[in-house]
């Protein structure tokens, strides 16, 4: 589905099914240098189960145009933007890594707009390494490996996909490099220099969800500690034997998650 | 954070795809013998065959033994995923009919393994689909042959039998700026030696009966996807950008991104087409995979032993072998294939016909068959075996003299195999001192 937004073509992939802005949406928001497909499954799930999808590209990934964003409240503002333009008045958002601050940050912002916020792989603040800023600014191969290696968990380097046949690192770099110039660059600094989160999380009121990765190098459980204390009521999982691809890693698990979550936000 | 590696070649020979079995703790890869696998319930099942869950259904399509498999290839290929198939004839089969139709067109490499030579020659224009075969050592004649139907560009990283070099860079660009893949058959080198993805070819099938099961008691293919190919950019491939009937109108481009090609090879071509792996022959090949790269070191040590004996002997007229300054391809083999050209080579013995027929008859380690890639040295005549059906224009064409013999060097101590060759090349030359003697008087 293609919608508009600031001038800009936005590529939204609704599950397969046409998307109703009236059947409980969802707003699906990848992470840093990825796209739409890295929700496949889950996105496929709920369309076909009567909820009304959009997995978004965000700005310059994947099928959208325009140019990065470069900045979490800017991205969090135009997904708010995004259901504007498909007629949607509340949504539950789901977002992974960069996409979970997205998400945190537009139920921060905007709280009588979304009904429910699932981030997955998400710590705040969430540095990110000079050589892998560096390596990005310079649009040079190894910071797509940087964070192909440091985003796999142990166990994906090893194997033992879910989906039958599938190698995910090397998905992983494939996906990566379809990122444009300076697009991944953008994401990661978005994420390095969002700081506001923690403390403006009191201002979110719907139910919230947080996925993690034991073994997630990139946002580790211990670096997600503060934003748990900062959010009393979030209903938290972490995943064992998982690292920050945790839609690859664990898809199953993730959809159960998800259903769980979004079937009944409030539940405790 | 440590500086980031992958795991290397080695270890992912051994692992990459494998978890111990989380029902036993088995360490090996057990062998999941069953056809069906029972679904949680009925919301798994229905998500199961809609692709909003990921796992097995039906062991035609995929099945957990041969999925360790896949995912391994692909991880020592560079690739995104791939697929075990029946063969590596299937293997080919399944990438052409993955993204050909009827009236398609494909440019091929003209040095060819007899089995797709007959596929492109004479069974796939059955079904609409025309070849056109170029001398591989040029990429203008790759260039020159594709015709605006033409949907995929073909050859052999080592051509078959005389170890043409492929050129997949420059190939490759040939395809690329066509807005067509390049589908390589890696059989030869294994990724061991030639990861073709790192020199731009966009799909790779093996034979995995060959080199990497090693051991010549299974046949099996498998197909191979680099993820590299922007289907969508090219705009020729309706059957991975636009919505398929056959399955909820699945767009794959869309939907797998990087993945399309291979999830669309196995949600049509494994369902339909049918050419599955048995089970059992996965876990065969994977013990070989295990050991890959100790034994293609081995191959290729023990080759080159015998490649420098043939080209010292005075009853050889030719080696050809990429590694000898003679072979044409020296040049590149050098480059492309710094760790060997493999052990699969051809020679040419003086006293032609006759003293071929007897060479083969008096080797004693070498076993005459049709195959390559065994642990066990192989020794065959291609003139009358695997090219058969060649007529001499096209023998000659594909660099197949009437005396050439093609030799497989396996892992046997080398100073056996070359005592073994010694005296049946000594036995062949008696035959033909002897014909010389009867013509003499």
């Amino acid at each position: 589905m293609n919608l508009t937004v600031d001038g800009h073509r936005v590529y939204a992939y609704t599950g397969a099914r046409e998307f109703d802005a009236g059947c409980d949406p969802l707003i699906f928001v990848h992470g840093g240098g990825l796209d739409h497909s890295v929700w496949l499954l889950q996105s496929r799930y709920f369309a076909h189960h009567g909820r009304g999808v959009l997995a978004v590209d965000l700005p310059a990934h994947g099928k959208s145009g325009g140019e990065a964003l470069g900045s979490i409240p800017a991205m969090a503002d135009w997904i708010v933007r995004v259901m504007d333009d498909a007629g949607v008045d509340t949504a539950s958002l789901i977002g992974h890594s960069m996409g979970a601050l997205v998400v945190h940050e537009a139920a921060v912002r905007n709280p009588e707009r979304i009904r429910c916020i699932v981030t997955i792989g998400i710590s705040i603040p969430m540095p990110v390494t000079d050589a892998l800023l560096s390596a990005a600014k310079a649009d040079r191969h190894d910071a797509f490996d940087m964070v192909n290696i440091w985003g796999h968990g142990s166990r994906a380097h090893v194997g033992g996909n879910q989906a039958p046949g599938m190698w995910m690192i090397g998905t992983g770099v494939r996906l990566l490099e379809r990122s444009p110039p300076g697009v991944l660059f953008a994401d990661l600094n978005a994420c390095n220099e969002y700081r506001d989160g923690l403390e403006s999380s009191a201002r979110i009121t719907c139910p919230v969800h947080v996925i993690l990765g034991a073994d997630d190098r990139m946002t580790p459980v211990k670096a997600a500690r503060p934003l748990l204390e900062s959010l009393s009521d979030a209903r938290v999982t972490v995943l064992e034997n998982c690292g920050h691809m945790i839609m690859a890693e664990r898809p199953g698990e993730v959809l159960d998650l998800l259903i769980a979550a979004l079937e009944n936000p409030a539940g405790k | 954070m440590a500086s980031p590696n992958y795991h290397r070649f080695d270890t992912l020979s051994l692992h990459a795809g494998q978890q111990p079995d989380s029902a036993t703790g088995a360490r090996a890869t057990p062998i999941y013998q069953t056809t069906s696998f029972v679904f949680r319930d009925t919301d798994t099942a229905a998500a199961l065959f809609n692709a909003e869950r990921a796992g097995h259904v039906y062991s035609r399509i995929s099945n957990p033994t041969n999925a360790v498999l896949e995912e391994r290839i692909s991880a020592l290929e560079g690739g995104v995923g791939a697929i075990c198939t029946a063969s590596g004839q299937a293997a080919m089969h399944l990438a052409i009919a993955t993204i050909l139709d009827a009236g398609s067109h494909i440019v091929s490499s003209r040095s060819l393994y007899g089995g797709s030579h007959n596929l492109l020659a004479y069974t796939m224009p059955r079904f609409g689909i025309a070849t056109t075969f170029v001398d591989p050592r040029d990429p203008d004649a790759f260039k020159a042959a594709i015709r605006p139907e033409t949907r995929l560009l073909f050859g052999e990283t080592l051509g078959n039998p005389g170890l043409d070099v492929m050129n997949i860079d420059a190939i490759a660009r040939v395809a690329h700026d066509a807005g067509l893949p390049l589908l390589v058959d890696s059989t030869f080198t294994t990724p061991y030696l030639c990861r073709p993805f790192d020199h731009g070819a966009d799909l790779v099938f093996h034979s995995a009966t060959k080199f990497l099961g090693g051991h010549g008691v299974a046949i099996g293919g498998l197909l191979v996807d680099s993820g590299q190919f922007d289907w969508e950019a090219s705009g020729k491939f309706p059957t991975l950008t636009e919505p398929y009937p056959g399955f909820h109108n699945m767009d794959f481009v869309e939907e797998y991104g990087p993945a399309a090609f291979i999830m669309r090879a196995r949600k049509e071509g494994a369902r339909d087409f049918g050419a599955c792996m048995s089970p059992t022959t996965a876990f065969y090949i994977l013990q070989g995979v295990e050991t890959l790269p100790l034994r293609m070191q081995r191959h290729v040590d023990n080759t080159r032993k015998v490649v420098a004996f043939l080209d010292s002997n005075d009853a050889v007229e030719w080696v050809g072998y990429p590694e000898l300054p003679t072979h044409p391809d020296y040049e590149l083999a050098k480059t492309l294939l710094p760790h060997g050209c493999g052990a699969v080579f051809s020679f040419g013995l003086k006293g032609g016909r006759p003293a071929g027929r007897r060479f083969i008859e008096r080797v004693r380690i070498f076993s005459h068959l049709a195959n390559v890639g065994d642990a066990k040295s192989l020794v065959i005549h291609p003139a009358s075996t695997t090219h058969h059906r060649m007529d001499a224009q096209a023998l000659e064409a594909a660099g197949i003299g009437e005396g050439t013999i093609r030799l497989s060097i396996g892992l046997e101590d080398a100073d056996d195999l070359i005592g073994d060759l010694e005296q049946a090349i000594n036995a062949s030359q008696r035959v033909v001192r002897a014909a010389d003697s009867v013509s003499a008087k």
